[in-house]
């Protein structure tokens, strides 16, 4: 299990979940073409399948299988722990 | 020299067959029987002389994992033209093609990929305008 913060400290996963949160759903293909052309991120398919392993692993992508693809889907869940550990909480002073 | 066939695996040559005419819009260009199967080839109507692309029996033992770990990453395995994709999305989707990416703007042009029901991801192009 890797930590949600050791997954967010990246600029390429931070740039991965963008386009998850921004329109869900996308293959491996997708996220590769997308990364190339609209962010100029020329990393490897080998290397963007690890990041989404890693992302995977903290929770914060899930996949699902539609017919015999498999689709990534941002999940935000993990993120609440962040405001649990530190509340935002309103400041009198 | 120059590309004059290339080729997609199908599972079912007629019902690729169908698929590739029917829907898609290609014109059957060879049909020759060769043992249980058959030399099957289509042509894009906007170009009958250009190039074939040939619907191989899917058969050899190579092809089914090769497919498999090509389609569970969205991977195509051919890209067709189009003048305008978005277009195509809608009547392909209209006659029950399902998509695994839509139309996606890449800059230079907009793609999208669909199954053809035969065991192949398709991608489709259009060149924007510059």
């Amino acid at each position: 299990m890797v930590t949600v913060f050791r997954a967010l400290d990246d600029q390429t996963r931070r740039v991965i979940l963008d386009e998850l949160a921004a329109s869900d759903g996308k293959t491996l293909f997708e996220i590769c073409s997308i990364l190339t052309t609209r962010h100029g991120l020329g990393l490897t398919r080998q290397a963007i399948s690890q990041h989404l392993g890693l992302l995977e692993s903290a929770g914060l992508v899930v996949t699902e299988r539609r017919g015999r693809s498999k689709f990534h889907y941002f999940n935000p869940v993990p993120l609440s722990e962040i405001t649990r550990r530190w509340p935002i909480t309103e400041r009198n002073d | 020299m120059r590309i004059n066939l290339t080729s997609v695996y199908v599972d079912d040559q007629r019902a690729a067959l169908a698929f590739y005419v029917d829907v898609l819009g290609f014109t059957k260009h060879r049909d020759v029987p060769i043992g249980e199967d058959s030399w099957l080839t289509v042509v894009s109507p906007e170009a009958p002389d250009g190039p074939e692309l040939l619907l191989e029996p899917s058969g050899h033992p190579a092809v089914k994992p090769y497919r498999d770990a090509l389609v569970e990453d969205g991977i195509p395995l051919a890209q067709f033209a189009v003048n305008d994709v978005e277009a195509e999305y809608e009547r392909l989707t209209g006659m029950g093609v399902e998509f695994t990416q839509p139309p996606t703007d890449i800059g230079v042009s907009v793609i999208a990929v669909f199954d053809d029901t035969c065991g192949n991801l398709i991608q489709l192009i259009a060149e924007k305008p510059a």
